[in-house]
């Protein structure tokens, strides 16, 4: 009993745990960080330089913040209709997409990945005929890519659409529909000039959470071919040292920017994504 | 789409034909191509044979063959262990940035700190670690030079199960932060006057009260816990270099090439961790159920 309210008081085991998990949390990033900057004590950031200056890197890192800002753009698109309606006309569908937008918990990144590659990598027929519509999508770079982004739309699911969802609670959506409707506003402009501006801070945390989980995945990215940053990175290190390092503290940083930006425009609730 | 006309009656009270259904048919269109169909096609695949004829076989040799059942127990005991681990680390952090008494402001760095680490995954993070506690790492220089402890030397090793426990644990534990973090919140200071005033010392009121009401979500956190280190390769794989058996790698190498050297086995080990990461969810789901009688 003493010891219990001194502990109270002074919080001591608080003060333990807190710092026991700073340093789980710091370690890491300081070995990292050190070591990137201990390839030659005369040029420190030369790990950095390197990196910076090979040509693969900026085309995988471009061509990986294309695909995030892709994904965000389609997911966008797609779920913030499907979201307005329910809340609008269908709430008897909720339970049953907030169910589908789960599924992607259940099936993994690498199932993903295969049964997409097992679907996609024989040709689209029309149906019950050899009549072939379409040559297979994981043949031709514009089919990878389709499937790269469906895929990533898939792992962001769950996130956008609650992201979305919870967005549009604190909006009177009924209201504001029917104010537009009878000022002559169409579904589209309904959408976009009223809807999307009143839930932009949640989906700027969706898009957020979307492009720290696309910027460096490395499942789909490998499996399906594509030459993204995750694969580049992974390559990197199996025949480099200090590049490899300075780029995780890079990604690092990126993913904290990331989060911190989401930290800022929902004042507050963290978020956590699933892209291991 | 376009539709200009004022319609205010049917806003109030739609009659649902199939016209309104269309409205979240491109969803229902994308999850059927992207997630059901793959999904759906690794099921009835893990069901036929190499001669595309129906069985069981596949099924019954996941829980035969020995190479099987040892990737899933690797993965199991894994996912238990970290699940644990980060669970336990958690739930201590959580608390001491909630009720305590660590001052407000490591509460809201905790959080952000959180955010970011159950984020930081994959191929950047089993860098970090080669570079903390590899043979060559920060870490292990520290307790060399200074605690005269070669961890090596101790049996230590960053590419086996106890090390890629601790690298998992890096995305675990901040996972458990964000969950119990609010469900700590829930716990009502009146509650702890009540006990108080009944007579009750601060252990009681933990083991009696608080306890029982936290139960449901610790349970369910850890289980969700369980399933993110269940599900991951890409750590496993950036680490180990697919060196370690867990079944997402076995996964992996079967879809490089044929490794199994039968697909239906293949499909089936996919379809066995596609089940397992469903119970994970309906037992969260059930347990978050459970939590919100008491905690909203």
């Amino acid at each position: 009993m003493s010891f219990m309210s001194r502990l109270r008081r002074f919080p001591f085991w608080s003060w333990l745990w807190f710092v026991l998990g700073a340093l789980y949390f710091l370690l890491p990033l300081l070995a990292t960080f050190e070591f990137s900057l201990s390839w030659d004590p005369e040029i420190p950031f030369k790990a950095y330089q390197r990196a910076f200056e090979d040509k693969d890197f900026w085309e995988t890192f471009m061509y990986s913040n294309v695909l995030a800002l892709t994904t965000i753009f389609v997911s966008i698109i797609l779920i913030v209709p499907t979201a307005y309606w329910i809340r609008l006309r269908l709430p008897q569908a909720r339970r049953f997409v907030e169910f589908i937008t789960l599924m992607p918990f259940v099936v993994p990144a690498i199932i993903l990945v295969f049964g997409l590659i097992r679907i996609y990598s024989a040709p689209v027929n029309v149906p019950f005929t050899e009549i072939q519509l379409m040559q297979p999508l994981t043949n031709f770079k514009v089919g990878t890519n389709i499937l790269i982004v469906a895929g990533y739309m898939v792992l962001a699911m769950p996130y956008m659409y609650r992201s979305v969802d919870t967005g549009m609670r604190t909006v009177d959506i009924a209201t504001l529909t029917e104010a537009a409707q009878s000022l002559g506003a169409n579904w589209f402009t309904i959408i976009t000039r009223i809807i999307l501006p009143n839930i932009r801070s949640a989906l700027l945390s969706g898009a957020l959470l979307t492009f720290a989980i696309v910027v460096g995945e490395v499942t789909l990215a490998s499996f399906l071919g594509v030459d993204a940053f995750g694969p580049y990175l992974f390559l990197l290190g199996q025949h480099r040292a200090y590049e490899p390092a300075a780029l995780s503290f890079v990604s690092f940083l990126l993913t904290w920017f990331a989060m911190g930006m989401i930290q800022l425009v929902t004042g507050g609730q963290g978020q956590a994504a699933g892209a291991h | 789409m376009a539709q200009t006309t004022v319609n205010l009656k049917s806003n109030t009270a739609a009659p649902t034909n199939w016209k309104t259904w269309l409205g979240v048919a491109p969803f229902f269109l994308f999850a059927i191509l992207f997630l059901f169909l793959p999904s759906l096609r690794l099921f009835t695949a893990s069901f036929t044979d190499i001669d595309g004829k129906f069985t069981f076989d596949n099924i019954i040799q996941l829980f035969s063959e020995p190479f099987i059942v040892e990737a899933y127990k690797l993965s199991i005991q894994i996912s238990a262990v970290t699940a644990l681990g980060g669970g336990i680390l958690g739930f201590l952090l959580a608390y001491s940035v909630t009720v305590g008494g660590l001052p407000k402001p490591l509460r809201s760095i905790l959080i952000t700190f959180s955010g970011v680490a159950s984020n930081f995954a994959g191929v950047p993070l089993a860098f970090a670690f080669v570079a903390t506690l590899g043979r060559q790492g920060f870490v292990t220089h520290i307790l060399k030079d200074y605690f005269n402890v070669n961890i090596y030397d101790a049996g230590f090793n960053l590419y086996s199960f106890i090390g890629l426990s601790l690298v998992y644990m890096y995305f675990q534990f901040p996972l458990m932060v964000l969950i119990m973090a609010p469900a700590l919140d829930g716990l009502k200071r009146e509650w702890r006057e009540a006990a108080e005033n009944l007579g009750a010392s601060t252990t009681q009121y933990w083991l009696k009260v608080a306890m029982p009401v936290l139960l449901p979500s610790i349970l369910g956190a850890m289980i969700l816990l369980f399933g993110n280190a269940f599900g991951a390769y890409a750590t496993a794989y950036a680490l180990t270099g697919g060196r370690i058996g867990i079944v997402t790698i076995q996964i992996g190498a079967q879809i490089r090439g044929d490794v199994l050297y039968n697909p239906g086995l293949g499909y089936a080990m996919a379809i066995g961790m596609v089940a397992i990461m469903a119970i994970s969810l309906a037992a969260y789901s059930w347990l978050q159920a459970k939590t919100e009688r008491w905690l909203k």
